[in-house]
């Protein structure tokens, strides 16, 4: 569903990303780990038209989305959940769930997503009419990913979902992103909560300085000594 | 209830002419007319202001579009009416300029009001440097039209016909205004406005709708300044661009409150009250000490009434009737 090949992308004279492919098919969940500085979410960046990549080739069911503008890339179908839960903090919950649905196209969908994404995250529900900066760290982070669903997507990009969140919080969240998946989205996660993500993932790539440096079926890579010292921590 | 409120003001707008005011009646008007003129040109302002796009440069848009429509009448006898369409142009690709390199390379915040601020001045060096065109800095004189009042030229010695004109323009901003803020655009901007990356990846296209507001706000502010120029027959680069008084539209907005529709009515109505009368009690004796004392005001309300004056009592009004229909109950 989603391909890139050979993409090179940066900041000014700075390349973040070297030549990475990387594929993602409908219905799978993928991730992509790596120490800080690697390139995540320049990655993420790359695929939601935030940045735009100086070399390679990045299509989605076929098209190619180098050089489209980001607002384009959401109406494809691809919604990003942007690292460090980019709410808009003043105005409602509700409010930011509409916004979500901004597209004409997914503004037809809009009293069916909203029910969906109050039976997915029953805390966003009770807090409708509240101000989005008075949530807790995860309630925001749910709104963030709920938000993303509104666009009625084909794929999220969540990236960093449990940065700055409470261990018991990370778990709730993560079994939170495992009932997203059964909806049917396919999910592209970028971790550093690596031995979390293995565990809900089909596949991840391993990134490092800008370099894709393993991929694996997630079990598998999970076993590989290499990732247990460097991430999983054993 | 407010549509009485509403019809009562305006019915009170339209007899004002008429009222008796003795021989106060040429000074009153006069002063009515400034506050018309610049309420909304303050509206055109916060159409920007109210999504966080400060623009201390809006002086390049009132005086482009002063100039355009005296210079072309002046030079070339071409009637205002079309001068306008000149005017609003030239604003637009002012906007245009300042705006798209901004709104492309982020330049957002302190910044954006920054390059506005130099924009602004720009336009007030570029009218002083052209003096064989535009007088320089002494200003340049509407030439007068033949007879007591010409349609084509639009002028007009009776005061009371720039009186009506000037509260139908304003009429026409407030309208605009309420249109914008029941549109879409106002969401997309209020998102943009609290978070560029997160409103792009809900797909909004952010440049555009910040491109859109500005291209508005500037058209409409050199509407005001055409009228302006009409009304008073004189152009001059301080009064009409650079910094002092592109800052006097910001403060007038900031004062009343740009969040509201009839903030920025009340913020100019205010400030030009305040100045009249200060001007008044002061006269010629401590020069500055009017603008002392208005610049104190501005503080103290920027501290305290941060929605504005209009803003904050509609508020506390709101409030009460909450607490009065809960009452009950
Ligand atoms: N806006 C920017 N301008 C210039 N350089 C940047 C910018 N954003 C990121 N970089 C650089 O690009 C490199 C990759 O950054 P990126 O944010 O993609 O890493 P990351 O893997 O997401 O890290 P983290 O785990 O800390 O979120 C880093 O060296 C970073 O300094
Ligand atoms: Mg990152």
């Amino acid at each position: 569903m989603l391909e890139l090949r050979g993409v090179t992308a940066g900041y000014g004279q700075f390349t973040a990303l070297w030549g990475v492919s990387l594929r993602v098919s409908a219905g799978e969940a993928v991730a992509v780990v790596g120490p800080n500085g690697a390139g995540k979410t320049t990655l993420m960046r790359v695929i939601s038209g935030l940045v735009s990549p100086r070399e390679g080739d990045l299509t989605f069911e076929g098209q190619s989305l180098a050089r489209l503008p980001a607002h384009e890339i959401v109406a494809h179908g691809i919604a990003h959940v942007p690292e460090g839960r980019r709410i808009f903090p003043m105005l409602t919950v509700a409010d930011n769930l509409k916004m979500g649905a901004f597209l004409r196209s997914a503004r037809r969908g809009y009293r069916d997503s909203l029910e969906r994404v109050y039976t997915l995250f029953p805390a966003l529900a009770e807090r409708q009419k509240q101000r989005a900066g008075s949530l807790s760290g995860g309630e925001q982070q749910m709104l963030a990913i709920g938000r993303a669903l509104m666009s009625r997507p084909k794929i999220i990009l969540l990236d960093e979902p449990s940065m700055g969140l409470a261990p018991v919080m990370v778990l709730r969240l993560f079994d939170l992103i495992r009932r997203v998946r059964e909806e049917g989205y396919t999910i592209l996660v970028v971790e550093q909560n690596v031995r979390q993500i293995l565990k809900l993932v089909d596949r991840a790539y391993l990134l490092e300085v800008g370099r894709i440096k393993m991929e694996g079926r997630a079990d598998e890579l999970s076993e590989q000594d290499f990732v247990r010292k460097a991430y999983v921590g054993l | 209830m407010a549509r009485l409120t509403a019809a009562a003001v305006l019915a009170i707008i339209a007899a004002a002419p008429f009222l008796p005011m003795g021989g106060m009646r040429q000074y009153a008007l006069h002063v009515l007319v400034q506050i018309f003129i610049w309420s909304f040109i303050g509206g055109a302002w916060s159409l920007m202001g109210r999504f966080g796009l400060i623009s201390l440069g809006h002086g390049a848009f009132l005086g482009a579009g002063a100039y355009t429509t005296t210079l072309l009448w002046n030079f070339w006898g071409l009637t205002p009416w079309l001068g306008v369409l000149v005017a609003v142009a030239g604003a637009v690709v002012i906007g245009l300029v300042l705006g798209y390199p901004c709104f492309r390379f982020r330049v957002v915040g302190h910044y954006f009001a920054l390059v506005t601020l130099a924009v602004g001045e720009v336009v007030r060096l570029l009218v002083i440097a052209e003096r064989d065109w535009t007088g320089g800095s002494l200003g340049v004189t509407l030439k007068a039209s033949a007879g007591e009042a010409s349609l084509a030229a639009i002028q007009f010695a009776d005061k009371r016909v720039f009186y009506y004109a000037s509260v139908v323009v304003w009429l026409g901003g407030l309208w605009v205004w309420r249109r914008v803020d029941r549109s879409m655009a106002r969401s997309a901007l209020e998102a943009i406005g609290e978070d560029e990356t997160a409103a792009a990846s809900v797909g909004i296209h952010v440049t555009r709708f910040k491109l859109a507001i500005t291209v508005l706000s500037a058209a409409l502010t050199a509407v005001g300044g055409v009228l302006y120029a009409q009304y008073f027959t004189y152009v001059n680069p301080d009064t009409l661009s650079g910094i002092g008084v592109s800052l006097r539209i910001v403060f007038a907005v900031v004062l009343g409150g740009m969040y509201s529709l009839l903030g920025p009515t009340v913020g100019s109505a205010l400030t030009i009250a305040l100045s009249e009368y200060l001007r008044v009690l002061f006269g010629l004796k401590f020069i500055g000490m009017a603008e002392t004392i208005y610049g104190l005001v501005l503080i103290l309300c920027i501290i305290f009434l941060p929605a504005g004056i209009y803003g904050s009592l509609r508020a506390a009004i709101a409030r009460r009737m909450a607490r009065r229909r809960a009452a009950p109950a």
